[in-house]
C-alpha cells in the first residue's frame, strides 16, 4: 500500500479520518489524542490536505487498533461538532436505515 | 442430505484450529492487517461498513434441521439474532467479533458447515436447484454432481488463485431454478439419445458491471467426464483470463472476447490431454458419494388426502396455490417458505424462526431444509395431509406469506445499509413495494412478477435478470436507482433493457407502480405474464408512461 504521505490527497472541506476497529469492526474515528473513539464528536477535525494526510498516516500506522482508515468528509453543526459528510457516513454512524429482523 | 466422514470432520476441526491461530496472530499484532485479509477472505471474513461479516456456505441449498438449529444458534450467539440468506445458497452474519469467529467457526463445524471457498478468486460454493432430488421429471440429483464437484475443486492448488471468483450451478429441470446461465459454468443434467448421462455445460454467464448470458460450449459432456471438462475450462481461465484488469478478468470477458467457439475449441483441446486420466469419475466414486445422501423412506400415500380436501380456510387454498408445488412422490409436496413478509428485509430469517422452521423440518419433511437463490426456504418432502397443519405453523413464524414468484417476492441484496461497496440502499426500496403490493388479490392478478434490486454494479441481487430491476447509482452524493426491464434468470435467461434517466429513491416505488399499471393496461390477456408482454411490446410504452410526467 502506498503510504499516505506520498498519496495526492484532495479535501473539499472539514474532513475526518475513520475506520473500523480490528478486533470488531466497529466504527471508529480518529482523535486529536493519536488515539481512536467510537463517538464521531471526539474526532480530529482537519481542513487542508497536508493536515489530512499527516491524520491518515498516523491513523493507517496503528496497524493493530484499526482497518481500512480513509478520509471521510464531514459538516460542522453549530455547536461546533462534526456530524457526517455524506449517506455512507451517516448510516456507519448511526446504523441501518433499517429495523433489525425481530421474532414474528 | 450429505453425511461428512472422519475425514471431512477431520479436515474442518484442522482449519478452524489454523484460521484461530491466524486471528489471535493477527489481535497480537503479528500479522498485519495486509498479511491476514487474504486469510480471513479465504474464511469468508468480510469487512462491511458496520462490523466483519461471515459468509457460510449452504452447498447445493441442502440444510439438515440439525444444521439449521446450529446457524440459528450462531446468530443468537454471536450476531445479533439473525442470519440474511443469500443469492448464491450462503447464509451472513453481520455483526461478528473477529475475536468471537473461531468460536462461531468451531460450532458450524460439529455440524459440518464451513465458510471455505465462500470469497476469494477460487471456485466458489456450488449452487444447485433448491428443488433438486425432489421435483419431478429430473434425471439424475443434481446434488450428488455438485458434490463431486464441490469435492474435486475445493482446495484445489491449480485453482486456488484464478484470475477472478467462479461460480457454478446445477440444475436437472427444464425449467432453471438455478440460474445456471449467469453462471461462469452452468450445468444442465441430461440423457443423450442413447440414455447415457451427461451435460450440456454452458460458459460465460455473468452479471455485475458486463452482464452476459452463459453460452454453450459442450452439448453433451457424458457425466464420468465432468470433472476433466471443467477443469479443462478452468485451466484454460486460468491460463488465459486476464489478471491485469480487474474489471474483464471473469471467463465471461474471456469468452466474450474470444468468441464461444474458439473457446469451447481450445477448451477441447486442453481436454484431450486430460480425459482419460485419473479424472474419470468411476461408478464407485459416484455410488459413494450417492450412499451418503439420505432420501426418506416415503409411504404410499394418497394424492389427495381428505385432510387438504377438508380445509376450506381460503387463507390457506391461496398459499397452497403459490407456495406448495408438485413432488416425484405421490403424496408429497414441495413447500416453499417465504422470507419476504410485508415490510422485511428479503432473505432474513431471525433464529427463533430458524429454530422453529427446522423442528417443522423433524416433523413435517424428513428433517430437511432447502435454501434457493431466490433468497426463500423450503421444505422439500412434505405429505400433502400435513399440508394443513404445516401452513397453520409456519404462518405463527411469519414465513407463510403467500408472495412466492409475485411481485413482492423481491431479490434484493444487503446494498449501503450494510455493504461497504454500496452506492445505495436496496432493503428500504424492496420493504416499500412490498407496502404498496401487500394486497394478495392484487398481486395475484400481477402474476408472475420478479423484482430484483442491487446496491451496487456488482448485482448481487441479479438485477440485470430481474423482470423488474433496480440498480442503486450514486450521483452528486445522493441515491438514484436505473430501472431496466424484461430481463429474466431462468431457462430462458435475458439481460433487461434500461427504460431511461435513474429516478430517486423517493421516487422508485411510485416508478415501479407505473410500470405495474403500464402492464396490467397494455397485457393481450389476463393471463400474458409481465415478461412476456414486455417481450412483446418493447420499453417504450413503458418508458412513456414512466417519463411522461417526470
Ligand atoms: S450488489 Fe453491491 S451493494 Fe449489493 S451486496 Fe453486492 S457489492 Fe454490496
Amino acid at each position: 500500500m502506498t503510504s499516505p504521505l506520498q498519496q495526492k490527497i484532495k479535501i473539499t472541506g472539514p474532513s475526518i479520518v475513520t475506520a473500523n476497529r480490528t478486533s470488531d469492526g466497529a466504527v471508529i474515528y480518529r482523535t486529536a489524542q493519536q488515539g481512536w473513539s467510537v463517538d464521531l464528536a471526539k474526532a480530529a477535525v482537519v481542513r487542508t490536505a497536508d493536515a489530512a494526510r499527516a491524520l491518515l498516516a498516523e491513523a493507517v500506522a496503528d496497524d493493530l487498533g484499526a482497518v481500512g482508515a480513509y478520509i471521510a468528509p464531514v459538516s460542522i453543526a453549530d455547536d461546533g461538532a462534526p456530524t457526517p459528510g455524506n449517506l455512507r457516513e451517516r448510516i456507519r454512524r448511526n446504523g441501518v436505515t433499517i429495523d433489525l429482523p425481530v421474532c414474528a | 442430505m450429505y453425511a461428512y466422514d472422519e475425514i471431512d470432520r477431520a479436515f474442518l476441526s484442522e482449519r478452524v484450529s489454523e484460521f484461530r491461530d491466524q486471528v489471535a496472530r493477527r489481535l497480537s499484532g503479528e500479522l498485519t492487517e495486509d498479511e491476514f485479509k487474504s486469510l480471513r477472505l479465504m474464511n469468508g471474513v468480510y469487512l462491511q461498513l458496520h462490523a466483519y461479516m461471515f459468509r457460510v456456505a449452504i452447498p447445493y441449498g441442502t440444510l439438515s434441521s440439525a444444521q439449521l438449529r446450529r446457524l440459528a444458534a450462531v446468530a443468537r450467539k454471536y450476531d445479533r439474532g439473525y442470519g440474511h440468506f443469500t443469492t448464491r445458497q450462503n447464509i451472513q452474519y453481520n455483526w461478528i467479533k473477529l475475536a468471537e469467529l473461531p468460536d462461531a467457526m468451531e460450532e458450524l463445524a460439529e455440524v459440518g458447515i464451513h465458510a471455505i471457498q465462500t470469497s476469494g478468486n477460487c471456485v466458489r460454493n456450488i449452487t444447485a436447484d433448491q428443488w433438486s432430488g425432489v421435483t419431478p421429471g429430473e434425471v439424475d440429483d443434481p446434488r450428488i454432481w455438485a458434490e463431486v464437484l464441490r469435492q474435486y475443486t475445493t482446495l484445489h492448488p491449480e485453482f486456488s488463485f484464478l484470475p477472478r471468483k467462479f461460480k457454478i450451478a446445477i440444475t436437472a429441470s427444464d425449467h432453471d431454478r438455478a440460474a445456471i446461465k449467469i453462471h461462469d459454468i452452468g450445468l444442465k443434467l441430461k440423457r443423450n439419445d442413447e440414455g447415457r448421462l451427461g451435460f450440456e455445460v454452458l460458459v460465460g454467464g455473468g452479471l455485475g458491471r458486463t452482464p452476459f448470458i452463459g453460452k454453450t460450449v459442450n452439448a453433451f459432456v457424458p457425466a464420468r467426464d465432468i470433472v476433466s471438462y471443467v477443469e479443462a475450462v478452468l485451466r484454460v481461465y486460468n491460463q488465459c483470463g486476464r489478471r491485469d484488469n480487474i474489471y474483464k478478468a471473469r471467463i465471461k470477458i474471456l469468452v466474450h472476447e474470444l468468441g464461444a467457439e474458439a473457446f469451447a475449441r481450445d477448451v477441447e483441446a486442453e481436454w484431450a490431454q486430460i480425459r482419460d486420466s485419473a479424472l474419470v469419475v468411476d461408478d464407485d466414486m459416484v455410488a459413494d458419494i450417492r450412499s451418503r445422501f439420505s432420501y426418506p423412506d416415503y409411504q404410499e400415500l394418497p394424492e389427495t388426502p381428505g385432510e387438504l380436501v377438508r380445509e376450506t380456510d381460503p387463507h390457506f387454498r391461496t398459499w397452497l396455490h403459490n407456495s406448495v408445488a408438485p413432488h416425484k412422490e405421490p403424496g408429497y409436496a414441495i413447500v416453499t417458505l417465504s422470507l419476504k413478509p410485508v415490510g422485511g428485509a428479503p432473505g432474513d430469517a431471525t433464529a427463533e424462526q430458524m429454530d422453529a422452521i427446522a423442528d417443522l423440518a423433524d416433523r413435517y419433511s424428513f428433517g430437511e431444509i432447502r435454501v434457493g437463490h431466490e433468497q426463500n426456504l423450503a421444505l422439500p418432502n412434505v405429505a400433502k395431509r400435513d399440508l394443513p397443519a404445516l401452513w397453520r405453523a409456519l404462518d405463527r413464524i411469519g414465513v407463510a406469506t403467500p408472495n412466492v414468484n409475485l411481485v413482492s417476492d423481491i431479490i434484493a441484496c444487503p446494498g449501503l445499509d450494510y455493504c461497504s461497496l454500496a452506492n445505495a440502499r436496496s432493503i428500504p426500496v424492496a420493504q416499500e413495494l412490498t407496502r404498496r403490493f401487500a394486497d394478495h388479490d392484487l398481486a395475484a392478478m400481477i402474476g408472475r412478477l420478479h423484482i430484483n434490486i442491487s446496491g451496487c454494479i456488482n448485482a448481487c441481487g441479479h438485477h440485470h435478470v430481474g423482470h423488474i430491476g433496480i440498480l442503486g447509482v450514486e450521483k452528486n452524493g445522493e441515491e438514484f436507482y436505473q430501472i431496466t426491464i424484461g430481463g429474466r434468470a431462468d431457462e430462458g435467461a435475458v439481460v433487461g433493457t434500461l427504460i431511461g434517466p435513474a429516478v430517486r429513491f423517493t421516487e422508485v416505488a411510485d416508478v415501479i407502480e407505473d410500470i405495474v399499471e403500464a402492464y396490467l393496461a397494455l397485457r393481450a390477456r389476463p393471463d400474458e405474464l409481465f415478461i412476456d408482454a414486455v417481450a412483446r411490446l418493447g420499453v417504450q410504452p413503458f418508458k412513456e408512461r414512466v417519463y411522461a410526467t417526470r
